[in-house]
């Protein structure tokens, strides 16, 4: 999954519908685990600002 | 200086996590509160909003942290009609970043030590049990180890799952949010405003809470699996076009609010979660923060018992959840239904609710009113929602 840093503001929503445990949020990042990630798109879905999208 | 072992570390340090660390310490546990961020309460992911009366139990009204006092709430329904609510008890619009600074003091004023700039990395385990937390702090790698750690790293929690919790939410279960606090505005200081609708926002509602005469919090929130094609800022763009085409936008914040009923498992051995983290807000409102201050004055007294009685054993650590299901459970549950039953309800239905609404007198409109209104055909959920209202009442005191 692609993360948009520029839009991306580290809320941590999509953290909170991986049903993978794939996505990690640090003070200034979020960062999706591609090996965990079961390509679901719930945090495509919830992103508030729509920050995420599929692909590398 | 950090200690090499405390009875408690306690991440994350908003509501949850200070009142928690305030409670433990206060009952005579050592504590390490850590937060990831520069200070406590920043970035403000918050309406702000709070009842007096779920306040007053765990901090001393302070004008420092009241941006706003509360005494009406207006329903606005799809088609523009509004009922006015000013009988659901005083309320407050929170600075939050003082006041979770507030809370914080009061953790250490107890003795709890409160570090921030501290990053929870994973748990540290011992013989197969929870002993430490690892955490980045000063760009150093460090491990303190406890008997106990508690989980109260919001929404975003990890701590959980790290322990083998099962913290994730359906879409269902999340409210997608954005956030946008507005100036230039010329607005009544002491009401709320929400907005329902399809074509407001799905499965949610838009909020307005007044901060001063002239600034709000104004957001929306959006059921997560209704936000797949439009995203909760490109409703509230055009809410905020058609109500306030003035005004500035002085801060954005985006988050998720989980209404969920409470996670099934929210403690294990050496570990429990609390607030956003063990999904305890209310589901309806999506009202946090009193929630994770009763969760966490459970958790907290919980916590110093079992330093006292050398007991950090699932079992033991049970006595909060009980503790929790005895105090708010039966109303989480009906809020959680009464919830399910709103996803299902048409802009008519809520256009009728509204209507009803304006014709009971005022003062005696309350949300037990309101909610008993659109649950009318559902003789057990009416039952229930009368009954919740009953005991939150008396539990609440």
């Amino acid at each position: 999954m692609k993360i948009n840093r520029d839009l991306c503001d580290v809320c941590g929503t999509c953290v909170a519908v991986c049903p993978a445990d794939a996505i990690v949020v640090s003070e200034f990042e979020v960062n999706i685990d591609d090996e965990k990630c079961i390509k679901c798109m719930n945090c495509v879905t919830v992103c508030p600002i729509k920050a995420i999208s599929e692909g590398e | 200086m950090i200690k090499e072992k405390y009875d408690v570390l306690v991440i994350g340090a908003g509501p949850a996590g200070s009142v928690t660390a305030r409670f433990a310490a206060e009952n005579g546990a050592s504590v390490l509160m850590l937060e990831r961020d520069r200070e406590a309460g920043i970035p403000v992911r918050c309406a702000e909003g709070v009842s007096h009366n779920g306040i007053v139990p765990f901090i001393e009204l302070d004008e420092k942290w009241i941006a706003a006092k509360i005494n009406i709430a207006k329903l606005h329904s799809p088609n523009g009609e509004t009922a006015v609510m000013r009988n659901n008890g005083a309320g407050y619009v929170l600075e939050r970043r003082i006041f979770d600074t507030a809370l914080c003091d009061l953790a250490a004023e107890k003795g709890a030590e409160f570090i921030t700039k501290a990053d929870a990395l994973d748990l540290v385990w011992e013989d197969g049990k929870i002993a430490g937390v690892k955490f980045k702090y000063m760009g150093e790698i460090k491990t303190v180890k406890c008997d106990i750690v508690i989980g109260a790293d919001g929404v975003e929690s990890r701590v959980g799952r790290w322990a083998g919790i099962k913290t994730a939410v359906r879409l269902e279960d999340i409210d997608t949010c954005v956030q946008y606090t507005l100036s230039g505005l010329e607005i009544d200081d002491e009401a709320c405003d929400f907005y329902f609708g399809q074509n407001i926002s799905p499965g949610g509602y838009v909020w307005i809470f007044p901060k001063s005469k002239t600034t709000a919090n104004v957001g929306i929130g959006i059921a997560g699996h209704l936000a797949k094609d439009k995203s909760p800022k490109e409703y509230l763009d055009k809410f905020v076009e058609e109500h306030f085409p003035n005004a500035k936008i002085n801060y954005t914040v985006y988050g998720g609010v989980p209404t969920a009923a409470t996670l099934k498992e929210i403690v294990k051995d050496n570990i429990m979660l609390v607030g956003d983290a063990a999904r305890q807000v209310n589901p309806i409102t999506g009202g946090g923060i009193v929630q994770a201050m009763i969760a966490a004055r459970i958790a907290g007294k919980l916590v110093a018992e079992a330093v006292k009685a050398k007991r950090f054993d699932a079992k033991f650590l049970k006595k909060y959840p009980q503790e929790w299901d005895k105090i708010l459970g039966h109303s989480q549950k009906t809020m959680f239904d009464m919830k399910e039953k709103f996803m299902t309800l048409t802009d008519d239905k809520f256009n009728s609710i509204v209507e009803f609404c304006q014709k009971v007198p005022e003062d005696q409109f309350s949300l037990k009113a309101l909610f008993m209104e659109a649950v009318k055909g559902d003789p057990m959920l009416m039952l229930d929602v009368a009954k919740s209202f009953v005991v939150s009442k008396m539990k609440l005191k």
